[in-house]
């Protein structure tokens, strides 16, 4: 895979915790998150534990917490849900200022909140410790299947070159009065995805013609 | 919106991450069937399309925006098979490079967005499309039914796994009308982008699209494709 195609959330550094090889990153994260799910919600302080397990992770990486936090919004559709449970959950209620919630409710939330926010902040410190490349790499130690290995690879090369053909679909829109935000617009906007996904479907047939030219015979050279 | 780490307990995340495990399997064999030794590039290449598709919200209505989720779609683009490879690659890309969904609830992201939604969108399509004239003109209309129903199929799945390892203790009923109501709105989108996007890449290259093969063109359209040549 060609340099220069980093993600958006890789934070380039030399940490431990970037060099340490991508597999063990993998497991570790999955066994977190296992854990953290498994653990009953009533053990708040067992919480707590695991927020300052990750908070010595994140100063160990050397990764600005601000960075983190700022991306942490892909997290707000669910907090919004979990907020709404105490007000629509079943069993005996409590006031809390004034406002009558359900007890069982509350301590749901507070699960919901407590995990899912634990789940994307190990996520995230993934994300920006390790490189693409090294993710695949470590992957395949793992002994995932081999073409899907192969197809996320090609996904992550070319995520970008596609997203950015798209935007500058879009910003010719736009320089042409099309908002493609607005339902009036909409056969003008699908039409753009129709053409992007020609475009990306015949960029696809070039790229496996050049492969094949250099010898591709379906398995990617190490 | 993906299902993060906690939503479901653990022995439902488990039995969907088994589940995903072997769709993604079986898909991984079947997929060659459609696209031979072009799977890994053209695959990654419709996988990245479908990240950048997913990218574009609509307004739902209450301040809410939706995006595609674009099973039905894939589908009828490039074959069930490939379309659950190149869903269950994005969502695999979202959860481990951009934390978007958790890595113990990505079992349940591909079974709801990857599996149900494939499954459910081509089904329809393909059962429509027997019953219905062989002309390449019913292909994208059919496609929009098929997208629709999808997304409330998907719905409902959640509501049922949510009903079996729900962390939260709401009542079924009221779940599954939220979610069921809500779904039947964001389908509208789902249905009217599938109907023009299939429409669109059926006019300018209906060869690449899987959903029309063995479909009878019209002469006309052929007359002026020899025109533009």
């Amino acid at each position: 895979m060609g340099s220069g195609h980093g993600h958006r959330l890789h934070y380039h550094g030399h940490s431990p915790l970037h060099r340490a090889p991508a597999h063990l990153k993998l497991v570790g994260l999955l066994g977190f998150a296992l854990v953290v799910v498994l653990t009953p919600r009533e053990w708040y302080a067992v919480y707590a534990g695991y927020l300052a397990v990750l908070l010595v992770a994140v100063r160990i990486s050397r990764v600005p917490p601000t960075y983190l936090l700022k991306r942490m919004v892909v997290e707000v559709p669910f907090v919004v849900f979990a907020v709404l449970v105490p007000f629509v959950a079943t069993g005996p209620r409590v006031d809390v200022l004034g406002l009558s919630l359900s007890e069982p409710g509350l301590v749901a939330a507070f699960g919901l909140l407590a995990k899912g926010t634990l789940g994307v902040l190990a996520s995230l410190l993934l994300a920006a410790t390790t490189e693409p490349a090294d993710l695949l790499a470590g992957l395949e130690r793992l002994h995932a299947p081999e073409l899907l290995v192969q197809i996320m690879g090609f996904m992550i090369r070319y995520l970008d070159v596609v997203t950015g053909e798209l935007g500058r679909m879009l910003v010719a829109m736009r320089s042409r009065g099309v908002d493609p935000r607005s339902p009036r617009h909409w056969p003008v906007l699908a039409r753009t995805l129709g053409a992007l996904f020609v475009r990306s479907f015949e960029r696809g047939e070039r790229v496996h013609l050049a492969m094949l030219s250099r010898g591709y015979t379906g398995r990617m050279p190490r | 919106m993906h299902v993060p780490d906690g939503f479901l307990d653990a022995p439902t995340s488990v039995a969907t991450g088994a589940v995903a495990a072997i769709a993604v399997g079986v898909a991984l064999r079947k997929a060659k069937g459609e696209l031979d030794d072009r799977t890994a590039p053209l695959a990654g290449l419709v996988a990245a399309f479908v990240f950048a598709a997913q990218m574009i919200n609509f307004p739902v209505g209450a301040g809410t925006s939706g995006h595609l989720m674009g099973g039905a779609l894939a589908a009828v683009l490039v074959g069930p098979w490939t379309a659950v490879l190149c869903l269950s690659t994005v969502l695999l890309v979202q959860g481990l490079l951009m934390a978007d969904g958790g890595l113990t609830a990505l079992g349940t992201n591909i079974v709801l967005i990857g599996l149900v939604t494939t499954a459910v969108g081509w089904g329809v399509f393909a059962l429509l499309r027997a019953v219905l004239p062989k002309r390449i003109g019913v292909v994208a209309p059919v496609a929009a039914v098929a997208a629709y129903l999808s997304v409330p199929a998907a719905a409902l799945v959640f509501t049922g796994l949510f009903a079996v390892g729900g962390t939260a203790p709401v009542e079924n009923g009221a779940v599954l009308t939220a979610m069921l109501g809500w779904h039947l709105v964001i389908g509208l989108g789902e249905a009217a982008v599938t109907f023009v996007v299939v429409g669109a890449v059926v006019a300018a290259r209906p060869d690449l699209v899987h959903g029309a093969r063995g479909l009878r063109r019209p002469s006309r359209a052929t007359a002026a494709e020899e025109v533009t040549a």
